[in-house]
């Protein structure tokens, strides 16, 4: 195997591996993700993604193995790769008590942007998703799937290279969800690498490649319709629950 | 360093924001201080006697027997002029002091003998509480040598708190029960708030590292305290007339050591916690509640069973307490508070260093 990332790959594991005392959470992944791709980071819940992902986000040293984010070695240049990446996770992540424009203000702060810079992209942002009414409002009282298309875009304000969403579109409806998928192909087309967790598997169709992780190894990795071949399948959801339950018929 | 100050900005919005937490905060001081303006009783046990015999006759000889084998009282020691008393109550080696006259037993027998007792009024329940202990007991044993009425007379003569105010007694205690509450409750209140909400990750994950995470939280919360501090000082004064004798300067030092120890135990106990509710549960049961009860605020250190009594040694508001009440009520400044002022330093130094790692170890 090339011992070097590819130079253009977003995100690049080479046997990254965590262990906590005789557990091991992740085993040896390996894998690349190309620069504008759309990656689904699939697996059950413990089957360490979570772990992976704060890896690749440079929040946790790997036990053995490497990777890099943006380029940057997540063991020995963190603060590197947390300055190129965007995150956005399961949990509403903005503050309820703050209004649209403060929220928006705060994370630009924290990326180092500067204050015109800020006003700049908060307005373009504000008019592209029909918000640019509630930037005075407080986040609290807008409704869920407001906040979370609010999220994706505060994410995205500092322009990372690469953006982690973990579980985006947990408990929004299906039309937000679609109108997200939507953010997330405009996002990828300006170049920004997704990498996106999820428990919805029609959502896992919508990404360029799919990786499943069972028990903290990568069990699949392809595209949609090679994975569908593989498994001899007509569906994401066939293949996912061939490889979490493979002693169970699939319906 | 803008990623800090925006940091910083958006607490402070917080703050100001939840305008119902932040005037109780505000207000707090000064109801409190209102409502402790009315003195809580306490009894007591063990009081410490000095008494001063210039003469040494019979009748002296046996009065000092009295004070000794009375189970309320504790005789520390014989002096034989007045010169004696004020260095030791100020060394906090006694709490009372019975001033026999020369010629005691002369006197005695003309009935003329008056005794006067000296307590140290920096304590204000005890030393009242003191005071008629010692009384009762020089008229039970006037009444035991004669058989008559008692003829010897008690003069009372507070030091360092003349008019006996129990307002100047707890102003200190309430000092740092405020400062505890503000700086400890309430940044681990807003750290856990993080938690629960996710929003905590996302710090996380942004260049922001963990060390300006808790500088950034705990910033806001001392100004808040210090507000707090000089609130309570200036209602204190404003309408008790309590007042602060020795150096504000020093005062303010040592106010400050303790806002950062109680800051790092706020941000130990939420590092610890999963969300608000167990780091509000932990932070009364665990800071506030000593502060009250462990500290000598309420109840006199000395009031308290013998094997709770060590306990008090590892509350910080013991020794800040110590301090206040030295700075404000007699006056001493850093020649006799050195040891006091090391300790919070020490405790300040480990528990900053051991909350910065607990933070850093729970991010793993």
């Amino acid at each position: 195997m090339n011992p070097n990332p590819t130079p253009d790959a977003a995100v690049w594991a080479r046997d990254l591996t965590r262990t906590f005392g005789t557990f091991t959470a992740v085993d040896a992944i390996s894998f690349e993700v190309a620069r504008g791709e759309v990656f689904g980071f699939l697996g059950a819940n413990g089957a360490g993604k979570t772990t992976a992902i704060k890896m690749l986000t440079g929040l946790l040293a790997p036990t053995s193995g490497e990777a890099t984010t943006a380029g940057y070695d997540v063991a020995k240049e963190p603060d590197a790769v947390k300055r190129r990446i965007g995150y956005m996770s399961q949990r509403f992540a903005l503050y309820d008590d703050l209004t649209v424009a403060e929220n928006v203000r705060f994370y630009g702060g924290v990326y180092g942007l500067s204050d015109d810079a800020i006003e700049t992209r908060m307005t373009n942002a504000l008019e592209t998703l029909g918000f640019a009414h509630v930037r005075r409002e407080r986040v609290g009282r807008l409704p869920l799937g407001w906040k979370q298309k609010l999220a994706f875009s505060v994410a995205l304000l500092h322009e990372p290279e690469v953006v982690f969403l973990d579980e985006p579109t947990g408990g929004v409806d299906p039309v937000t969800r679609r109108q997200f998928w939507e953010m997330i192909y405009a996002a990828a087309a300006r170049g920004t690498t997704v990498f996106v967790t999820t428990h919805y598997m029609d959502e896992a169709e919508y990404c360029d490649r799919v990786s499943i992780m069972v028990a903290g190894r990568i069990a699949a990795l392809g595209t949609p319709s090679e994975l569908k071949q593989q498994f001899d399948t007509d569906s994401m959801d066939g293949v996912f629950v061939k490889l979490v339950r493979p002693d169970r018929p699939t319906a | 360093m803008t990623a800090f100050w925006s940091f910083v900005r958006k607490e402070t919005r917080h703050i100001l924001r939840d305008r119902q937490t932040l005037a109780v905060l505000l207000l707090m001081p000064v109801a409190m201080v209102l409502l402790f303006g009315y003195a809580i009783r306490t009894d007591v046990e063990g009081v410490r006697v000095l008494v001063v015999d210039p003469s040494r006759d019979v009748r002296s000889t046996d009065l000092t027997q009295a004070v000794a084998s009375t189970t309320a009282l504790r005789l520390v020691g014989v002096e034989a002029s007045v010169g004696g008393v004020e260095p030791r109550l100020r060394a906090g080696e006694a709490d009372v002091a019975l001033v026999l006259p020369v010629d005691f037993a002369r006197r005695y027998a003309r009935g003329t003998a008056e005794v006067l007792v000296v307590s140290d009024g920096i304590n204000a329940n005890f030393a009242s509480s003191a005071e008629s202990y010692v009384r009762t007991l020089v008229q039970q044993w006037s009444a035991s040598q004669g058989g008559g009425a008692p003829i010897v007379r008690t003069a009372v003569r507070m030091r360092f708190n003349p008019t006996l105010a129990s307002e100047n007694l707890f102003v200190p205690g309430l000092l740092a029960f405020v400062l505890t509450l503000v700086s400890a409750l309430m940044t681990a209140i807003s750290i856990a708030r993080e938690k629960e909400s996710g929003t905590m990750e996302v710090l996380l994950v942004s260049p922001l590292r963990p060390l300006q995470i808790v500088v950034g939280k705990v910033a806001p919360y001392l100004v808040l305290a210090f507000v707090n501090a000089l609130t309570a000082l200036a209602v204190a004064r404003l309408v008790f007339g309590v007042p602060v004798r020795g150096s504000v300067t020093l005062l303010l030092v040592a106010s400050l050591l303790f806002v950062l120890v109680s800051l790092a135990l706020g941000v130990l106990i939420s590092s610890r916690v999963p969300d608000q509710r167990t780091a509000m549960m932990s932070t009364l049961l665990g800071l506030l509640i000593p502060t009250l009860m462990l500290t000598g605020f309420i109840f006199p250190i000395a009031s308290l069973p013998g094997w709770l009594q060590p306990v008090t040694n590892v509350v910080p508001a013991t020794w800040y307490i110590i301090i206040a009440r030295g700075v404000m009520l007699k006056g001493i400044g850093l020649a006799v508070l050195w040891k006091e002022l090391l300790i919070l330093t020490v405790m300040a130094i480990v528990l900053l260093a051991a909350s910065a790692r607990s933070l850093k170890d729970r991010l793993e």
